[in-house]
């Protein structure tokens, strides 16, 4: 295979056949701005913000969706480039009600940083009135289309990552807007509340109803761990404040999920906040139950344990395990039943 | 699983059996709908027309617990039109005679019959899956919850030996499990016949390995009970002391009112749990436990990726840690473990005593985890099980196998076939979701059946309706859809009201106990 090489930023640089400009530049850590590119999906080259100058041509490109060509002169930050984003950014600023102060993605939107970046003072154009009102109703993701920019990245991610056909793109002109089924709400439609369109949000047009006014992103601790749910094993992002679940997300490029999740491994996450929670060992007396500490209780079951052993052999005792719970967890019940009271009398839910 | 989930977008063709993907384990649906996006084949094998239809190739609507008869008239196709993978067959094999001898008993239009498909749609799925290999076989509860469970997942593997789908990427014989770490609870050997890393217990060389990592002597040498016959012990007093961790049994077993008149004859009952359940309702000692996230620890998944599982609070009120409960109790019995959190547990026992788990340690598996064997250090860890064709008893074998019919069929009385799962906003018996709002998506169960079978005894969409079995009745909601064939009820086990498994019959696989709940004869009525 023939070596294809172009210029980027002033210097040669190797690349593949069918690699766009985008992929190439980010393959040298060359930071091109995309709002509307999405990894792994078709590029719809919609918001043209990762336009680039090409040494011969016309216009400004689209990075996202131009294939890199042998020779290319490309200048991804020329005066040109900026100014044209910096156009495009307060076009989209315009576009709809980005009020900051009011919205959760405060802090971690790439709108937001674009414009703080591009050095946008002011807006110059009318902010566009508002056709379509804020969706509330379900109690899992709220769809306020005053700050939706149309990038697309929703639309995607339910397409063409998930598969789940609920969302696309609706309209045409100043009433467009991404709509689920034929302008339904999403609880109306074919959605299954995985809540990947509002992960792949870059603005504050998606966000988890949850999480709302429970902290900012610059408020939250990541912490990595595994789905409680289902036996794929989902990698997830716990965001918390102040030792609280308040929001999960997907890790991406994770094994095995990729930042993918579904509606109980997104949503699933509070029922160990429940008032409900057992929190206290209790002992049955006289039929009914009551609070005891924790000596009382092991002490009574282990007597009992002991007592039916000596009397009835090792084999009149028997456990379950959880599939739920920590393979540490189930590997010290059965040590109990094995080593402790020697029975193999032990068993869980493999079956269901 | 004998492949991983990474190996789904790059898969060529999928034969998905008994598995309702797309709510069960919803992200390993997308990997798969991706790949058939780009250009992969899916031949999907379920009486009902679940989500995954609309991406099938082939969907064959087979009949509750046909598998078997089946798979066998594919194999004859394979077989007599001389489609097998004969090298795979002759190198890598044994038993290939009897199961030829076996399969040659199910001409295509026999197996059409007893399987309600035509026989030109068996030939075509032979036809098809010879055509492209490997093809990646998923299945899940609906193979192994029959009485004839582990004959349906030998007749998996046979199908995939003989098509030469083994030990190579993107084949494979992959059942889904259902819970998050049922991979795990069994590699930990919270099973009665072996130890940690699947070690037999009848094995005497194991015991010594135990005895002498536990300073223990005298192993018990003899297989333990199975959760089936536990709970007929509590009630002809062979088990006297029962200790349930987590599970709700009261729910999730087949029978309600049998299991419960079980769990209620227990002379002693404890029961440690995150939250009172039906289950806890009968205990005599509670233990509050710590739930997922007030703990660290790992899970195992269902291609045996071994991953970390965090703690971010500390459990509420009084509850205690799992492992802690259990090692206080050997206390008492003058037994001092010396392991004091998860980690020490992983790194200084299971992965010292379990070879297949070796080079696991929580070192290694700070970020993406480790798919078993890792049997040292330097191991990066296994994809795909079997590479090459090595099975680990050395030839893979053919066990040919005869259908059978579920233990319970429609009659005069009892005319429809009711089967069971789950559905995609709950899990289980819903002692989770019912506390995370998402009963908003799936407040109450449904009795799920076909337009033809719900005309025919006047019932609406939406109206309150009788199922009934032999062991019990249950006041439900009509739902009326084209994903139940007529001649089916489908129904979860996620409510307690109108819960599937007042219904359920309470028979189970001879081998493996596990219980048929996808096949029991029910009646509908109009109240
Ligand atoms: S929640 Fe999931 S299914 Fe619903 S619109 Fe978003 S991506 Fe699509
Ligand atoms: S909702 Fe978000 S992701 Fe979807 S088009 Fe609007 S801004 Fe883009
Ligand atoms: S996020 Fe969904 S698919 Fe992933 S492990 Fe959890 S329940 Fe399973």
């Amino acid at each position: 295979m023939d070596k294809k090489t172009l210029t980027l930023n002033g210097k040669t640089v190797e690349f593949q056949a069918g690699q766009t400009i985008l992929e190439v530049a980010r393959s040298y850590e060359v930071f091109i701005p995309a709002l509307c590119y999405l990894d792994g999906c078709t590029a719809t080259g919609a918001c043209r913000i990762c336009v680039v100058e090409v040494k011969g041509a016309r216009s400004l490109i689209a990075s996202c969706s131009t294939p890199a060509e042998n020779g290319m002169d490309i200048c991804t930050d020329s005066d040109r480039v900026r100014k044209s984003r910096r156009l495009t950014i307060e076009l989209l600023l315009a576009s709809g009600e980005h009020n900051c102060i009011t919205c959760e993605k405060s802090g971690d939107c790439m709108l937001q940083n674009l414009a703080y970046s591009y050095g946008v003072d002011a807006i110059r154009f009318p902010v566009a009135p508002q056709p379509h009102p804020t969706e509330m109703m379900n109690p899992f993701i709220i769809r306020d289309f005053s700050r939706c920019i149309l990038c697309g990245r929703c639309v995607q991610a339910c397409q063409e990552v998930q598969v789940n056909r609920a969302i696309s793109y609706g309209y045409r002109g100043p009433t467009a807007k991404i709509i689920a089924g034929c302008d339904k709400t999403y609880d109306e439609s074919d959605c299954v509340f995985c809540g990947q369109c509002v992960q792949v949000c870059p603005v504050g047009a998606l966000v988890e109803k949850k999480a709302r006014f429970k902290g900012r992103a610059k408020d939250l601790d990541l912490v990595r761990t595994t789905c409680p749910y289902c036996g794929v094993g989902c990698q997830l992002w716990l965001h918390v404040k102040d030792g609280t679940i308040v929001k999960v997300t997907g890790v991406e490029d994770a094994q095995p999920n990729k930042g993918r999740l579904c509606v109980k491994g997104r949503f699933g996450y509070d029922f160990i906040y429940s008032e409900e929670r057992n929190k206290t060992p209790l002992i049955r007396e006289d039929g009914v139950l009551r609070e005891a500490s924790w000596d009382e209780a092991l002490g009574l079951v282990a007597n009992k344990f002991r007592e039916t052993i000596e009397k009835h052999g090792p084999d009149s005792v028997a456990g379950v395990s959880c599939a739920r719970s920590l393979n540490e967890d189930s590997y010290q019940m059965q040590k109990l039943f094995r080593a402790v009271f020697k029975t193999n009398n032990i068993d869980h839910c493999a079956r269901t | 699983m004998t492949n991983s989930f990474g190996e789904f977008s790059k898969a060529r063709m999928f034969f998905v059996i008994g598995s309702n993907m797309t709510e069960a384990h919803p992200v390993a649906a997308t990997f798969l709908k991706n790949a058939v996006m780009n250009g992969a084949k899916l031949i999907l094998v379920d009486p009902r027309r679940q989500p995954l239809a609309d991406f099938a190739d082939i969907h064959v609507q087979i009949k509750v617990g046909s598998d078997i008869a089946f798979l066998n008239g594919v194999m004859n196709v394979l077989i007599n039109e001389d489609l097998y993978d004969k090298k795979f067959v002759e190198n890598c094999t044994e038993g290939f005679e009897e199961l030829k001898l076996k399969v040659m008993d199910y001409p295509p239009e026999k197996a059409a019959e007893i399987a309600g498909v035509s026989a030109d749609v068996i030939r075509d799925v032979a036809r098809t899956m010879a055509e492209t290999r490997p093809s990646m076989l998923c299945y899940t509860l609906g193979i192994t919850e029959h009485t004839c469970g582990k004959n349906n997942v030998m007749s998996t593997a046979n199908l995939q030996m003989l098509l030469g789908n083994m030990g190579v990427e993107c084949g494979g014989v992959n059942p889904l499990r259902g819970q998050n770490n049922v991979q795990g609870a069994c590699d930990m050997a919270a099973l009665p016949n072996v130890f940690p890393g699947y070690q037999k217990v009848d094995n005497p060389d194991a015991r010594a390995k135990f005895e002498k990592a536990w300073g223990v002597e005298n192993l018990p040498a003899k297989p333990g009970l199975m959760i089936p016959q536990m709970m007929e012990g509590l009630v002809d007093g062979k088990v006297k002391a029962f200790w349930i961790f987590g599970e709700n049994l009261a729910n999730s077993e087949p029978d309600i009112a049998k299991v419960e008149h079980e769990l209620a004859s227990a002379e002693f009952l404890v029961c440690q749990d995150i939250f009172p359940t039906e289950t806890t309702r009968f205990a005599d000692v509670i233990f509050p436990s710590a739930g997922w996230s007030e703990d660290d620890g790992t899970f195992t998944n269902s291609e045996r990726r071994i991953s970390r599982v965090r703690k971010v609070s500390e459990p509420p009120g009084d509850a205690r840690p799992n492992w802690w409960i259990f090692k206080e109790i050997a206390r008492r019995f003058g037994h001092d473990w010396k392991s004091n959190s998860a980690q020490e547990i992983w790194d200084n026992e299971v992965s010292v005593l379990a070879p297949s788990m070796a080079g696991v340690k929580y070192a290694r598996i700070e970020a993406d985890g480790l798919q078993w064997p890792v049997p040292d250090d330097a191991h990066p860890g296994t994809c795909f099980l079997h590479r090459e064709g090595k099975f680990t008893c050395g030839l893979g074998k053919f066990n040919a196998v005869d259908w059978t019919p579920p233990a319970e069929v429609p009659d005069e009385e009892y005319p429809l076939v009711l089967s069971t799962g789950r559905r995609l906003y709950h899990y289980h018996t819903r002692t989770q979701t019912s506390r995370t709002g998402l009963d908003y998506l799936l407040p109450e169960e449904t009795a799920d059946m076909s337009a033809a079978d719900a005309d025919a005894l006047g019932i609406h969409h939406g109206e309150m309706i009788m199922v009934k079995s032999r062991r019990g009745e249950v006041k439900v909601r009509a739902n009326i859809t084209h994903q139940v064939p007529p001649g089916m009820v489908w129904m979860a086990f996620h409510f307690r009201d109108a819960c599937a498994n007042w219904l359920t019959n309470p028979v189970f696989d001879p081998a493996t106990l596990t219980a048929e709940y996808k096949a029991c004869a029910v009646r509908v009525d109009k109240i």
